[in-house]
């Protein structure tokens, strides 16, 4: 599925005192097949965002498509919509309601109407693609850590085989290795289905590893719109937005400011590695 | 509908009565209905108005949000009024198959409109002025003497703004909680009346779930900060009565004195012939 959205625009508690313009013109293109990351100060209008790609939120103006047709018009099925776009919130696990795994992850796909078998079949391959194996499925979710529940949350929406995966903050509050499991797993999923990922964050370190496309947004607008080592040129831009680029970005800046001859729009560490070892052969 | 009931909504502006003690607006707001129901003429009415018209320009709050609570009493004034327009025996003035309209049924019903109007406004100039904390800051001060009556006084003003607290907090959780689940899918609008409670169960759940953990946060960082209760504990801004306070009790009295003179003397009534 392919989503576009034009001239969108979002006010918060409009005619009241806490009036608030949560999104400005905000013109996006979301193509089928790419890992995007959403980065953003918190406030600056990236989970509201997220939820209008849905359809649970109403924009005040402007309009989404969704593979060409306006998801504003009178009579366009936003039931179907919800589960093309599988919306993961921010601390999915808190809406876990179930007695055991199993049920929970059933949830989404028998909203759907589908039959036994094939909710039951989508919900086994869920977890397993999340990494939980058949000795979880009868536990309650709230034996579980706080890692593996929210994994659990993660598989009741992949269980509606949605086209684009939004995760909004999925490593928040979790420890190194859990985030780098998450994080993974999004990334094998992604490559496998090829769905679309879209991954929001406030940490660019989270993002640079994965992601082939980064969106800023501040205060409602979007910032900048491009490749990682575009977007990280601009550094000193985005820390006055609050934000800060990877730590290889600054290495690599450094070392350049220092006179040295160094390839400085490399994101990760492996690839920092290997050109600071291409400059050192120099 | 929720989001009608002005009751319990601070608006935030700098005004006098913003800044008055919270005990003040309290101990007016009571008197102010005390004072509509007991002096019940035309005249004092016309008091009353002039008097609540000042305090919600002195309170620059926006007149609609002073009205946004008149929604939600809206049935209830409908029943008052018509109940009172025809069982009020007296003087017919019309007829209506079995039913007789009567001029004192229309001076009833006129006057607990009023009535209900002017209280839900007066307190909801109160609650627009007033922050909930200094709501049951002025409660707890107020009602201080019921100590003596082994009335748990802080304990309960204690529990009421927390109560008031995650109002908005459980409010904004419901509505992450139903968004979340719409985006599995759930509905919650179609369906019988059946069909409608169990699909509340993936609300309900984690709502629950949710109020349990933050109350359980709550008491675990309330005792982490040393509380122990209201024996011995001191405020960091104690409420004292200022000049102006002092004047706003005076002009309630002079307020609460029109209004008995009026009803007394004034019979505007007896001119107009009713």
């Amino acid at each position: 599925m392919v989503l576009k959205t034009e001239h969108l625009n979002y006010i918060y508690g409009a005619g009241t005192a806490f009036e608030k313009q949560a999104l400005k013109d905000i013109n996006l293109d979301i193509p089928e097949n790419q890992f995007i990351g959403i980065i953003g100060h918190t406030g600056s209008g990236k989970s509201t965002l997220i939820q209008h790609l849905n359809g649970l939120i109403r924009a005040t103006s402007g309009a989404i498509y969704a593979d060409g047709k306006n998801i504003y018009e009178d009579g366009y099925d936003k039931k179907t919509l919800r589960s093309k776009v599988g919306l993961v919130f921010q601390y999915p696990e808190h809406q876990l309601f179930e007695t055991d795994v199993f049920s929970d992850v059933c949830f989404g796909p028998k909203n759907l109407g589908l039959c036994t078998e094939e909710i039951e079949e989508r919900a086994r391959e869920a977890l397993s693609q999340v990494g939980l194996d058949h000795s979880y499925y009868r536990k309650s979710p709230f034996e579980l850590s706080g890692g593996q529940k929210r994994r659990v949350a993660i598989a009741g929406i992949l269980a509606m085989h949605p086209d684009v995966l939004i995760l909004d903050e999925p490593t928040a509050g979790l420890d190194p290795r859990g985030r780098d499991e998450i994080l993974d797993q999004i990334e094998k999923l992604q490559k496998e289905q090829k769905i679309t990922v879209l991954l929001v964050s406030h940490s660019m370190e989270d993002v640079a590893n994965y992601v082939k496309r980064i969106i800023v947004m501040n205060k409602g607008q979007v910032l900048y719109d491009d490749v990682p080592s575009r977007v990280f040129e601009h550094y000193q831009e985005l820390e006055t937005v609050g934000l800060a680029a990877p730590q290889v970005t600054y290495v690599t800046q450094t070392l350049k400011s220092q006179g040295w001859d160094i390839d400085t729009s490399v994101t990760t560490i492996e690839e920092a590695k290997q050109a600071i070892l291409k400059a050192l052969n120099k | 509908m929720l989001r009608d009931i002005t009751l319990g909504q601070y608006y935030p502006a700098s005004s006098v009565l913003h800044r008055l003690d919270p005990r003040v607006k309290l101990v007016a707001t009571l008197a102010f209905i005390v004072s509509l129901f007991a002096f019940g003429s035309v005249s004092s009415y016309f008091v009353a108005t002039i008097a609540l018209a000042v305090v919600i320009k002195l309170s620059r709050v926006p007149f609609r949000f002073i009205t946004k609570g008149l929604k939600a009493i809206f049935i209830l004034m409908l029943i008052t009024v018509i109940f009172n327009l025809f069982l009020t025996p007296g003087t017919p003035v019309l007829e209506v198959w079995k039913f007789t309209i009567t001029m004192e049924g229309i001076r009833t019903a006129a006057f607990m409109a009023i009535r209900l109007i002017y209280l839900i406004m007066g307190s909801s100039i109160m609650t627009l002025t007033t922050t909930p904390n200094d709501l049951t800051d002025g409660m707890e001060k107020g009602l201080g003497f019921l100590k003596v009556f082994h009335v748990p006084v802080h304990e309960i003003a204690m529990m009421m703004s927390i109560a008031l607290r995650f109002i908005p907090i459980l409010m904004d959780e419901t509505d992450k909680i139903m968004k979340a689940q719409m985006a599995r899918g759930a509905d919650f609008e179609s369906g019988n009346l059946i069909q409608k409670a169990k699909n509340m169960v993936p609300l309900l759940v984690p709502l629950f779930i949710s109020a349990f953990r933050r109350a359980n946060d709550l008491a675990m960082a309330m005792e982490a900060r040393g509380y122990h209760g209201g024996e011995g504990r001191t405020k960091m801004h104690p409420l004292e009565y200022k000049k102006t306070d002092k004047t706003a009790y005076v002009i309630l009295l002079m307020y609460l004195l029109l209004m008995f003179l009026t009803s007394r003397y004034v019979k505007i009534e007896t001119w107009l012939g009713f």
